[in-house]
């Protein structure tokens, strides 16, 4: 069953990923110290299909990909908040970590609690509480840029 | 039209009349930005997806300046794969070793920057030139990769928060530093997330140096940018730069919508001092006791520039730093390096006891040239205090101004300037 690691409000990128990790970029290392500064038993216990559940401001403060990236390799499904600062806003979709942005569902979880995503239709269940919850949807401009698989891959289309 | 100057800036680019709060548009851009953390990423992504060459060969700004001169051997090979890039693609503005600053100090020394032009850089401070009227953002890898080879970005268009300055002159002892550090604890360190601070009023109070400093922090109470209107102290730091190509001067309309209008009064300013762990838990000097601290850092894209290097030698001419304290100095440029020479502030570091540094972003992000142990605290004059910023997730740092860690460095505690210099 998945998991749901539980932060507060401002959770910023020097603690998702710490600086002194930034001479690496690959998957490997960049999982192993994922969250490390709040955290320290993350990259021990956290298993693909699970999830992050942040409060307002998530990711705010420098604009290092690794953060996100660190959280894709990690396996996390989606990172659930009430806010998201805008550059980890668009590296996560640039990269193509999903990210939910809602204050109902963000203060319906609790640390332990099993979810579904259904991202076709927009829904997230709580399968602990049983309660259910809409995902806003993504804009017809982000959704190309989802669907084409990340910002580069829109590139050579644009070119026609 | 009902626009502000951000609105205008980005109508303009994207070749449309007029632009409303959450549309979203591709713009094209006048200047696109990487370092060395942030460029061997956009390099990847570009090899991965296949793609080579770049849109304007003088429109891209590569600058090794986080981890150098190089901490060991990885930042050496990152360093290496950037240059490498930069060479195959001739890129005209690829700065290293004695000729690279910290970038977002560096850029607008080289007339990077100008008034009305679009700057995205993969380094959240980019949004430090808005200080000169440019809207100026910061993005990451692969936005960077995207511009880099189209010359184009996406953007959202931001609402705005209108801040008014007050006041003909700023206080005795009181910085831009201080009054960025006031309003974002008056906004939090979110209040302006997805927005753009659009600065008004008296803005004359404040030097060229002090609005860098400002729009530098922009990012830290989450705002997209920070834009000053163009006045006749901007035309003479762009002249001399000799900014000579043209440039577009826009101004906000009457009728600008905003979301939220603050306004400052600057005589009513003191010196602030964000304590840990976030920069809006600013504090005043009457808000707390002795601090005891173990080093000092006095530099950065936020406050290594030359009125921040006379200032600190201001207070640092003729004393001693404290026993057991590390004052570490980082002029953040080749360009202020040499005025410290020349004016002799390096004589006045020196013979203080202080560390003088090549310039670099070093400790600022926890990278060499000053990292903190468990339980140690440090008042730097850069611009996040997040945990384990500088080093061990027990260290503290303490941000202000270079008055005030000057001050600091000398009496071994956080120390209010006046303390030792009328």
């Amino acid at each position: 069953m998945n998991k749901v690691f539980k932060y507060g409000d401002n959770v910023d990128t020097d603690v998702i990923i710490p600086a002194r990790y930034l001479t690496a970029s690959d998957d490997a290392t960049l999982k192993a110290h994922c969250m490390e500064d709040i955290d320290a038993d993350f990259s021990k216990t956290v298993s693909a299909g699970d999830f992050i559940v942040g409060g307002q401001n998530f990711g705010c403060g420098s604009s290092r990909e690794h953060a996100p990236l660190a959280i894709k390799a990690s396996g996390i499904t989606a990172v659930i908040a009430k806010s998201f600062a805008r550059i980890f806003f668009r590296n996560s979709i640039n990269i193509g970590l999903p990210l939910i942005e809602n204050v109902q569902l963000a203060d319906g979880i609790s640390a332990g609690d099993a979810l579904t995503v259904d991202f076709e239709n927009g829904l997230v269940k709580n399968l602990t509480t049983g309660k259910t919850y809409d995902i806003p949807p993504a804009p017809l401009f982000l959704k190309k840029i989802i669907a084409a698989g990340g910002l580069l891959n829109t590139i050579d289309k644009n070119k026609g | 039209m009902s626009m502000t100057i951000t609105q205008k800036i980005i109508a303009a680019h994207a070749g449309v009349n007029a632009v409303k709060p959450g549309e979203l548009l591709s713009v094209r851009v006048d200047l696109v930005l990487a370092n060395d953390v942030t460029a061997p990423v956009s390099i990847n992504e570009l090899r991965k997806a296949g793609l080579s060459g770049v849109f304007d060969k003088d429109k891209i700004a590569l600058v090794l300046d986080h981890f150098t001169p190089n901490k060991d051997i990885k930042s050496a090979a990152n360093s290496k794969y950037v240059r490498e890039f930069a060479c195959e693609n001739c890129i005209t503005h690829f700065y290293e070793g004695g000729e690279a600053g910290v970038e977002h100090a560096l850029l607008p020394e080289k007339g990077l920057a100008a008034p009305g032009e679009i700057i995205i850089g993969a380094d959240s401070h980019t949004c430090t030139y808005g200080a000169l009227g440019a809207f100026s953002t910061g993005m990451g890898s692969t936005d960077i990769a995207y511009a880099t080879v189209t010359g184009k970005t996406w953007l959202k268009v931001p609402e705005a928060v209108k801040v008014t300055l007050k006041g003909k002159r700023l206080p005795r002892f009181v910085t831009g530093k201080d009054v960025m550090l006031t309003l974002i604890k008056i906004l939090s360190v979110d209040g302006a997330l997805y927005k753009s601070l659009e600065f008004s009023g008296d803005i004359a109070a404040l030097s060229v140096d002090d609005r860098f400093t400002v729009a530098n922090m922009a990012i830290e109470c989450g705002a997209k940018n920070a834009v000053f209107p163009t006045d006749k102290i901007t035309l003479a730091y762009l002249n001399g730069r000799r900014v000579a190509r043209g440039f577009t001067v826009y101004e906000p309309d009457d009728d600008a919508v905003y979301a939220r209008e603050i306004t400052i009064d600057l005589k009513s300013l003191e010196p602030i001092v964000a304590f840990p762990h976030l920069p809006d838990n600013g504090k005043t000097f009457s808000e707390f006791g002795n601090v005891k601290i173990d080093q000092v850092v006095i530099g950065s894209c936020t406050n290594g520039r030359i009125s921040d290097m006379r200032q600190a030698a201001e207070i640092l001419k003729d004393r001693k730093v404290a026993k057991g304290v590390r004052a570490i100095i980082i002029p953040a440029t080749p360009e202020v390096y040499k005025q410290c020479l020349s004016e002799g502030l390096m004589q006045i570091f020196a013979d203080a006891g202080c560390i003088i540094s090549a310039p670099t972003c070093g400790p600022c992000l926890g990278g060499h040239m000053g990292i903190l142990a468990a339980g140690e605290r440090a008042v730097s004059t850069t611009n996040r205090n997040f945990v384990g910023r500088m080093g061990d997730p027990a260290s503290e740092v303490y941000l202000a101004s270079p008055y005030v860690a000057a001050a600091s460095a000398v009496t071994g505690k956080i120390s209010h300037p006046s303390e030792l210099l009328k």
